[in-house]
């Protein structure tokens, strides 16, 4: 009974072993690149909305720049309204957002310098086919005048994200307080808050990219688009290195720079086109706001 | 109905043909869930003996703060982890914010007050003269110690069981303190939320039935060395 018993402890901490050394190798293997490449600092920190994420565009950028670079680069997708936030704090090496007021507030703090245009697509106002609140081929301001009186759903992202400011912005210009039972903050990315809207027949402001990506699982259709007010513009910023010594600066003006550079401009107007027969985003290197009358 | 039957069909696609990125993200849940798991289990037994052994004041209140903490919500634990990790939180100089190392930690301090409530009840429940008959037998205090916790194999190996349940199927903590980089610090559940999130739910449904079959695998090994040699000692 003994030997039985103290055989089957045996067991027990031979099997705790080797998931300790598994553990330990996989460590290793871990640190071992680290060492060998090129960067003196190799980790990029970068924050960024979900909807470089959830269209794909980062799957693409992101191995052209590590595979050209050596550096790695950590993703942390959140809503800009936390990218920027983390960048404020330093926590962040280089923030790629779309929220182009907030960008100002934080590079006149001086928590970010060389604020740079990516590129550009459009957000658009989706809904249900039957659109309750006859919005189609309105312009933005009045299809949301129209959501409000028919107190039809709208789902808002509600989470300070690029999108949300856009949304909140929009409805000032439209003269209306949203408020009451229809309209819903749902507190998630594009991705979600388009699954939530397509759940309940509601309406919702989205980005052109994560709408085309997503449109495979959602009964929903573009009911207002081209109004040059719903122009969605991306920048890279770096985090201030004289203020936050901590940031891999170094990367970051590597990541910046790939993304303007004629490489990264070229990944960005493809892609999508393969898929969706259009690209999601349209490349915007060298321009700034001006020549989008902003 | 659809969806879950063609998400089925793309888990057992993605299994049968080894689809990379799947097996890298099982196998890296696996790793960290499994190393925080070890660690808590260094942590919670030692404090589940300790205080079925001893008798002091202010025990109450300290197995109430540890209840407590075995209902302790991930996200709140994700949220002060990051603060301490952080570049510029107390512990930034260790720079592992966004790596394994804060995912382990962040999943160790969920499970540790698990195991150890869950291995106090367990050596609760063995007879409190049992100690002293086995000192009094000869046994070393280390030895005793031992014994004990080989007497109470399965109500122990059930706090391991439930640690490791806890961790592997967290997804607030993961989220904030890994990041859910590719390849570094996704998990099966932070990349089911993404998944989601990008609309894809076969995949999100593919590693679903990945993450069950890596939480299955994991307990029945446990169960089965919590009933082996059972026969034997009744």
């Amino acid at each position: 009974m003994n030997k039985k018993n103290s055989r089957n402890l045996l067991a027990v901490l031979l099997i705790g072993l080797m998931i300790v050394g598994l553990v330990g190798c996989g460590a290793k293997q871990d640190k071992a690149p680290q060492e060998s490449a090129k960067p003196v600092v190799q980790d990029v920190i970068l924050a960024t909305t979900t909807s470089t994420q959830d269209s794909g565009l980062l799957d693409v950028l992101i191995p052209a720049f590590e595979k050209k670079t050596g550096y790695k680069v950590k993703t942390i997708a959140v809503g800009t309204g936390q990218a920027l936030a983390m960048g404020e704090k330093g926590e962040a090496d280089v923030l790629l957002v779309h929220a182009p007021d907030a960008e100002k507030k934080v590079v006149a703090s001086g928590a970010a310098i060389n604020r740079l245009m990516v590129m550009h697509n459009d957000f658009i106002i989706v809904g249900a086919v039957d659109d309750v609140a006859k919005t189609k081929g309105q312009t933005v301001a009045a299809a949301m005048e129209a959501i409000a009186k028919a107190q039809a759903p709208f789902l808002s992202r509600g989470d300070k994200s690029g999108t949300h400011q856009m949304e909140q912005k929009l409805w000032k210009q439209a003269g209306v307080v949203p408020s009451g039972s229809w309209y819903q903050e749902v507190g998630a990315g594009m991705g979600q808050t388009l699954n939530i809207a397509n759940e309940k027949k509601g309406y919702t402001l989205t980005d052109r990219a994560t709408f085309l990506a997503q449109k495979k699982n959602l009964a929903l259709e573009i009911l207002v688009e081209g109004d040059a007010k719903l122009l969605n513009i991306y920048h890279v910023m770096e985090v201030n290195p004289e203020k936050f010594a901590k940031v891999n600066n170094a990367g970051a003006k590597a990541f910046s720079a790939f993304l303007v550079s004629s490489e990264g401009q070229a990944l960005i107007s493809t892609f999508g086109k393969d898929k969706y027969g259009q690209a999601l985003f349209f490349a915007d290197a060298g321009k700034t706001e001006k020549d989008f009358g902003l | 109905m659809d969806s879950i039957f063609s998400g089925l069909l793309q888990a057992l696609y993605l299994l049968v043909n080894g689809d990379a990125e799947v097996y890298e993200v099982a196998i890296l849940t696996i790793k960290v869930s499994g190393f925080a798991t070890l660690l808590s289990v260094s942590i919670g037994i030692p404090v589940g003996l300790w205080l079925a052994l001893k008798e002091f004041p202010g025990k109450r209140f300290f197995l109430s703060l540890i209840n407590f903490g075995m209902g302790l919500p991930p996200v709140v634990v994700g949220l002060f982890v990051s603060l301490f990790l952080w570049r510029y939180g107390p512990l930034g100089m260790l720079g592992i914010m966004y790596t394994v190392w804060a995912m382990i930690i962040a999943q160790a301090v969920i499970a540790s007050p698990i195991v150890a409530g869950l291995s106090f009840a367990a050596l609760s429940g063995l007879n409190p003269k049992l100690r002293l008959q086995l000192l009094s037998l000869g046994a070393t205090e280390w030895q005793a110690n031992w014994l004990l916790i080989k007497e109470a194999k399965l109500g122990l190996l059930a706090a391991v069981m439930a640690g490791f349940g806890g961790v592997v199927s967290e997804v607030g903590a993961s989220m904030m303190v890994g990041g859910n980089i590719k390849g570094q610090t996704r998990v099966l559940t932070t990349a089911t939320v993404m998944e989601v999130g990008k609309g894809n739910y076969d995949i999100a449904l593919a590693l679903s039935f990945v993450l069950l079959i890596v939480v299955y695998g994991i307990v029945a090994l446990l169960t089965y060395m919590q009933n082996s040699g059972k026969r034997d000692s009744v």
